[in-house]
């Protein structure tokens, strides 16, 4: 399938991704934390992008799942109940929770496209998020507002994610040992997703977008294929949750605001609806380029006028919606758009 | 005559206040082509998406392959053995044609996300074989040099063919066609009729609605005529062209 020339390409991205925490660590432990939120991000735009950009159903609640996950892993791994159970056996309850909570939230908008779609499930985003704040009473389950705190760091072994372990002279610190655990989830969810895309559900989810009233005609089922997007979207969202929520090790309802799904939309649709490749790349960039301007206006202007003029947060926002804009001026597919084009079907040619 | 294989009997169907459809009957024999024609406006598509499930009906029952069909959704009409196409072409434009007549593969095959997702034996095989007959069938209507185009690449006539590579995926008993040769010039009416013809004598059922009257009663075995949601004539071409209601319908009465 794959020539030497893509394998050895592969390879090479390969080692990169493997030196690049001690590369960043060098540079402060912080840039290992914020290259890990990107990859959060990217997972989460991985899940997202099966909802929007394969099966063409705008959701603006998305983060709900990455709540319900991350709330799933508070709750079994934290004093809160006493309970603390082992990380392996959360993540999936937590993208089995988080795959429940999308289908409940299919179901009753199937018949909706569209603007229609995105209003209900931004609302549903919010009633989620209310819903984490407000659990406290008569039973506490989400302690409310306050959120859970001292959530267990993952365990593998005699091996805590919380501190430092030193293999063959390295210094593997917490952050850096999640970005490995990151990247093998990244791993898994990309093949994952370039399976559904080359399958028959995917070409269904394909369908539905393209043309839902064909698709139908075809024979497609599509309140249950759609109900499938929803699904499987969600769980991606729920398994990112249970490693932010550990990551963190404390998890709140103010992290799960519609800023959040925005954010992440904006990932997809930048990067490329529907191009696995481009969601990355626009996950990535999203997730960086804020960072990158955090910590360069500031030194910038001081070196400029003596003086900090614009307060860095203000002006990356400003970048931030300049550069949605542009790219919706001028690539309004994304950065890196779905090709359907010239796939490998030679061996099929009579 | 043969045997039955689509009966309905007094489907009605209304917009508010317009009455689209008024008690329309007809048996539609297996394995031959049966026209429905009619003035612009006479409920022929309406019919059409009404025995597709695509719109809800008012009243009246189809049977199909001699039980009652379901209505209820377009997939579980597919599923009884009916494809179509649309008078206003509908694909999906952003698949290959080649993934288009896969999508129509969806029906007749069983692989979920979990098989999907392992890959496993059985789906990488399912995968393979819906890859070859929707190949095939690309061949069959003769476009297969265009399949790794995309669909809203292909010239008008070749997404008419794609559409009908589509329909045919679903393994149909019955082909409805609406409007098949709208837009295209007579050489690509000529084909379409050739590939039409070959349709039947490989055994499908075609229920053809068009405009193009000769198209019509050059290709058809039966015709049926609507006028204002209703019935007015039933008949092999020779018949039915000389009907007088049929004339004054096309052309008006005298005066």
């Amino acid at each position: 399938m794959s020539t030497t020339k893509e394998r050895f390409g592969l390879a090479l991205i390969a080692i990169a991704l493997i030196a690049l925490p001690f590369v960043l660590a060098s540079a402060g432990t912080a840039w290992v934390r914020i290259t890990n939120f990107a990859v959060l991000f990217v997972l989460l735009s991985l899940g997202l992008n099966i909802v929007v950009g394969f099966a063409g159903l705008l959701d603006l609640g998305y983060v709900a799942f990455y709540a319900v996950g991350a709330y799933v892993y508070a709750l079994l791994a934290s004093p809160h109940f006493g309970l603390h159970l082992p990380f392996w056996v959360i993540l999936p309850i937590g993208a089995a929770v988080a795959c429940i909570a999308g289908v409940i939230l299919g179901a009753p908008t199937l018949r909706l496209r569209g603007d229609y779609l995105a209003i209900v499930t931004l609302g549903f985003g919010e009633i989620v998020r209310i819903f984490m704040n407000n659990l406290s009473a008569p039973i506490n389950l989400t302690n409310g507002p306050k959120g859970i705190s001292r959530i267990d760091s993952f365990q593998i072994g005699p091996i805590n994610f919380a501190g430092s372990d030193t293999f063959a002279g390295l210094v593997f610190s917490g952050p850096i040992k999640y970005y490995y655990l990151l990247m093998l989830v990244l791993l898994g969810v990309i093949v994952i997703n370039r399976r559904l895309q080359d399958s028959r559900i995917g070409r269904a989810w394909v369908a539905i977008r393209e043309d839902e009233i064909a698709a139908k005609a075809s024979g497609i089922n599509t309140r249950n294929i759609k109900l499938l997007a929803f699904a499987m979207g969600a769980s991606f969202g729920g398994i990112a949750g249970g490693m932010f929520a550990a990551m963190q090790t404390f998890v709140s309802p103010e992290s799960f605001v519609l800023n959040e799904s925005i954010m992440v939309l904006s990932m997809v649709v930048l990067g490329g609806m529907g191009n696995i490749w481009g969601v990355i790349a626009g996950a990535v960039l999203l997730s960086f380029v804020p960072e990158l301007l955090r910590y360069t206006v500031e030194p910038a202007q001081v070196a400029l006028f003596g003086k900090l003029l614009i307060d860095p947060e203000v002006l990356r926002m400003l970048v931030f919606g300049a550069a949605l804009v542009l790219t919706m001026r001028f690539r309004p597919a994304g950065l890196w758009p779905e090709t359907r084009h010239r796939r490998e079907m030679s061996e099929n040619r009579a | 005559m043969s045997t039955v294989l689509l009966e309905a009997r007094g489907i009605a169907k209304r917009f508010g206040g317009v009455q689209a459809l008024k008690d329309v009957s007809l048996t539609i024999a297996s394995g031959e082509i049966y026209g429905l024609i009619g003035p612009n406006g006479a409920g022929k598509t309406t019919l059409f998406n009404v025995f597709t499930g695509l719109y809800p009906r008012d009243g009246g029952e189809v049977r199909f392959a001699g039980a009652p069909l379901n209505l209820e959704s377009p997939h579980a009409v597919a599923a009884a053995g009916i494809a179509r196409t649309f008078q206003n072409i509908r694909l999906f434009g952003n698949m290959t044609a080649l993934e288009n007549v896969m999508v129509g593969r969806h029906l007749r095959t069983r692989a979920g996300v979990i098989q999907a997702i392992l890959r496993t034996r059985a789906e990488r095989a399912e995968e393979a074989a819906i890859r070859r007959s929707a190949y095939e069938l690309l061949h069959y209507v003769g476009i297969a040099e265009r399949a790794d185009d995309l669909a809203r690449h292909l010239s008008y006539g070749d997404q008419r063919r794609l559409e009908i590579a589509r329909a045919l995926a679903t393994e149909p008993k019955l082909l409805a066609l609406d409007e098949p040769a709208a837009g295209m010039n007579a050489t690509e009416t000529a084909a379409l009729r050739g590939l039409i013809e070959g349709l039947r004598k490989d055994g499908l059922t075609v229920l053809l609605i068009e405009h193009d009257v000769k198209l019509v009663l050059g290709l058809c075995d039966r015709v049926a005529v609507l006028d204002y949601g209703e019935k007015i004539a039933e008949d092999v071409p020779e018949v039915v062209r000389s009907n007088p209601k049929v004339i004054e319908a096309y052309l008006g009465t005298s005066h």
